[in-house]
């Protein structure tokens, strides 16, 4: 999917727990998430925190998305 | 199509095997004959009566390659007109160029004139490689010695794709793997194959995998976004995340459909309006708040605050368990156009 | 250690007051069954069917396929840690109620559960068509959550299972199979000459529904790890998962662990199978790598020259797959990987989700994807109302105008077999 929305020009970042996968497809942005059952959460966390955890990747991935890159690239969460 | 009609055929051959001379007459002009030349002797007595090669197409390989269009248009027109129920083309064992002529003419005969078409080649004649996944290549031997083996086989499974029968696997119809994956039942249960190929892999033997690891390919990275507080940000997910109930039922696993969904209005995914459909993961989590895969809360508040432009109105979900990655492309090429057509700048795709 | 399995072949199961194994036939008490079930307050009701081979007979959904099992002696007994006791197994001997099994139904808990036809061309696709089933169908309490659900159910097959095998513990077996499984410094020792392998079993951990118990613990709590074959064989893994019910490994594939079975077959012969490690696949990508890390780093230190990996269930697992099948290579050990596709409907799509060069030999258990059509079948046990929705089925499977199922054969329990169970395969 990502390759083909990349194809049209259309910047993607691809935020997925599995990230070995993502480079095997062909992801160019990537971004690590939390776990296969949510990505962007933790149920362990309060309500609050975990919107603030979800927040963190939501930012990372659009720091992605204004970062040139010429190869396949991962970005932490700082 | 009857059983017992008997089908018409058509035989492509290079000017080596019509008997014309070798490299000195690799100039050879296409022509067609009517009945059997050279190889097809062969190919004749395996056919027997199921059908009959009316006519044969001969062409030199270097006026094949070096005239590329103008040979597809001629041989074609040849083709054509002999009006068969299947083309045949080789085999040719290991010569390169007769190889990818066969390839190439097979692919245009059934794109062009549909009907089925069957080949034979040495497992690194160039031709298979641009060709495995489009035509079927009997495999072969390295030299024309091997005909006897590959007459029958090419026969056998081109009466099959003329008729349109059910095509076995590969490794039962002899052809060379590429085309599609296809189950059958093999000679012993799973884990005694695996213990057998182990043994001739620890012996340092020759043995066969399976399943060949495939290449994949490479796009070019979009450009970033200039200024993110003008991007309009468009949500795509595999996690399966759909209004809550499933309007459009997307299924578990092996997803046939993708869903396309309005949040205008939408701040929050709570466990009253959204759920997930799919069947890979445990649900319990995204159930209860489907933001965890599909942060529309957070991007809705960074709308507000202005750091980005827009967030999308639809968003595009499916099921990634099980479905097909020619299913997905398919899917992705067709929302893809929707984004560029409602000028989205830049895509967070995201996966469990 | 050493393990004698002393199979009872079961020709036949009916239902009797007495509850007993005589010449073959196996007699079931239900209201023996049923006080054992009932005691967990989950479930309000219960009912028993046998289904045979031939039979115009749909099972579905399916929980678990189980086999009744007894320890006749040697330490330990039947599923410890689960139904009896943590006490380590694996030695002594060890009665098979052969040629059956226990098969737990009911409404659906997750979206993978499977279906068992008897007959027709869907008994192809299924080894549980060639058994005698006895089959549990299950009515939870109502409201009952999901995972409370799953546990119960889980459970209560396994004891009816454990309950069933004690009948067997006096009877003559009819075959008696010896296996014998040294530490590893004797066995090189006795067989200097011939290569060690070593058996990697990966075992889904993916969640409160995928989860695979070993001694009662859920492995995706644990390293990756060793364990004796032999202890295998009498129930110390357990099935806890609803992944496709094509490439899910039912308890009884566990118990019957195609695998080992064939790497004893070789052993002293062409082989010493000298080691078995199992590790978890879990949804945490740190998980993923330090798991394969560790299978590379016993394999290495084990000095194996060649290891069997079988997988299991599909998509992100494989890349734990390809990770620990990278790395063990990485190490210099050779490897085979046993696996399933997922080629799409027409077969022309990428099977798997991960791939690496280094998985040079494969064997694989078919395409899931393969779209077959069920005959409609005289008896159904469990119900149909799920078939639309579990993994492999669509809107539209059930033909409610002729009963004919159009599926993919994800959705038949142990089509696609990731420990080779089957014949099946796709090139």
């Amino acid at each position: 999917m990502v390759k083909e929305i990349e194809k049209t020009g259309i910047p993607v970042v691809h935020v997925c727990t599995v990230t070995p996968i993502s480079i095997t497809v062909g992801a160019n942005r990537i971004v690590p998430a939390i776990a296969i059952p949510y990505p962007f959460g933790n149920p362990a966390k309060t309500s609050q925190e975990e919107k603030q955890i979800r927040r963190k990747l939501v930012e990372t991935a659009l720091n992605a998305l204004t970062t040139p890159v010429t190869e396949q690239t991962i970005f932490e969460v700082k | 199509m009857s059983a017992t009609k008997k089908l018409r055929v058509v035989h492509y051959i290079n000017q080596f095997y019509a008997g014309i001379g070798g490299e000195e007459k690799a100039d050879h002009k296409p022509e067609i004959r009517e009945g059997v030349v050279g190889p097809g002797v062969a190919l004749k007595a395996v056919f027997g009566n199921d059908a009959e090669i009316t006519h044969t197409v001969i062409c030199g390989d270097g006026y094949f390659n070096e005239n590329l269009e103008t040979a597809k248009k001629e041989l074609i027109s040849m083709i054509k007109g002999a009006n068969p129920d299947l083309f045949v083309a080789g085999p040719a064992f290991n010569a390169g160029r007769y190889g990818v002529a066969c390839g190439t003419i097979c692919d245009l005969v059934q794109k062009e004139l549909g009907i089925a078409t069957v080949s034979g080649m040495y497992r690194e004649n160039p031709g298979v490689d641009m060709y495995k996944k489009d035509v079927y290549i009997i495999e072969t031997n390295n030299s024309a010695v091997d005909m006897k083996n590959a007459a029958p086989k090419m026969a056998k499974l081109g009466l099959k794709l003329a008729r349109k029968e059910e095509i076995g696997a590969s490794i039962e119809e002899g052809y060379l793997p590429g085309m599609s994956r296809i189950n059958f039942f093999d000679y012993a249960r799973g884990s005694k194959r695996a213990v057998d190929m182990l043994l001739k892999k620890l012996a340092g033997q020759p043995f066969v995998t399976e399943y060949p690891m495939p290449d994949f390919d490479r796009v070019e990275p979009g450009k970033p976004i200039k200024d993110m507080k003008k991007a309009t940000i468009a949500l795509v997910t595999s996690g399966g995340i759909v209004p809550k109930g499933n309007p459009d039922h997307i299924e578990s696993s092996s997803a046939s459909k993708y869903g396309e969904y309005d949040i205008k209005g939408v701040n929050d995914l709570t466990e009253k309006t959204h759920e997930t459909a799919h069947g890979g993961y445990d649900p319990l989590y995204a159930n209860q708040d489907s933001d965890r895969v599909l942060p529309v809360d957070v991007l809705r508040d960074l709308e507000k605050e202005g750091k980005i432009g827009k967030l999308h109105n639809l968003f595009y979900t499916t099921t990634g368990n099980g479905t097909s990655i020619k299913n997905s492309r398919e899917f992705a090429a067709e929302f893809a156009q929707k984004l560029v057509a409602a000028k989205v700048d830049a895509v967070i795709l995201t996966s469990t | 250690m050493n393990l004698e399995l002393g199979y009872i072949k079961i020709k036949d199961i009916k239902f009797a007051d007495k509850a007993e194994v005589k010449n073959g036939v196996l007699s079931v008490s239900k209201k023996d069954l049923e006080k054992i079930i009932l005691e967990d307050e989950n479930f309000t009701a219960v009912d028993f069917d046998i289904a045979k081979p031939g039979e115009s007979v749909r099972i579905t959904p399916v929980k678990d396929v189980i086999e009744p099992r007894c320890k006749v002696s040697g330490g330990g007994d039947i599923f410890p840690g689960v139904v009896s006791k943590v006490h380590t197994v694996g030695t002594g001997r060890t009665h098979v109620l052969s040629g059956m099994a226990v098969v737990t139904t009911g409404a659906i808990v997750g979206f993978q559960e499977g279906i068992i036809d008897m007959s027709g061309v869907g008994a192809d696709y299924t080894p549980f068509s060639k058994t005698l089933n006895l089959c549990i169908n299950f009515t939870p309490k109502k409201g009952l959550h999901t995972h409370t659900y799953e546990e119960s159910l889980r459970k209560a097959g396994l004891k009816v299972a454990y309950h069933l095998g004690k009948l067997g513990k006096d009877v003559k077996p009819d075959e008696i199979k010896s296996y014998e499984y040294l530490p590893m410094m004797q066995s090189a020792k006795k067989y200097p000459n011939l290569p060690r392998v070593g058996y990697v079993q990966m075992l889904q951990s993916q969640g409160l529904l995928h989860d695979t118990y070993v001694y009662g613990v859920d492995m995706k709590q644990s390293l990756t790890t060793m364990i004796s074959p032999l202890e295998i064989f009498d129930g110390a893994i357990l099935s806890g998962n609803c992944v496709s019910a094509c490439d899910k490994n039912t308890t009884y594939h566990h118990q019957n662990n195609p695998v080992i079975e064939d790497l004893f077959e070789q052993h002293g012969k062409t082989i010493n199978f000298c080691a078995m490690i199992i590790t978890n696949e879990n949804v945490f990508l740190a998980d993923k790598i330090r798991s394969s890390d560790w299978t590379a780093k016993i394999v290495s230190h084990l000095d194996l020259d060649g290891v069997i990996i079988s997988q299991e269930g599909f998509g992100n697992p494989d890349t734990d797959l390809i990770m620990n099948c990278k790395k063990v290579e990485g190490v210099g050990v050779k490897t085979v990987i046993i696996t399933d596709e997922y080629a799409g409907r027409e077969g022309t799509s990428q099977s798997l989700a991960d791939a690496d060069p280094a998985a040079d030999a494969v064997v694989t258990g078919g395409n899931a994807n393969q779209v077959i059509t069920l005959p409609k079948l005289d008896k159904v046990i469990g119900t149909l109302d799920y078939t639309d929705k579990i993994a492999g089925g669509f809107k539209g499977s059930l033909n409610k105008k002729d009963g004919t199922i159009t599926v993919e054969i994800q959705a038949i329990t142990g089509a696609t077999n990731e420990l080779g169970f089957n014949k099946l395969s796709a090139r």
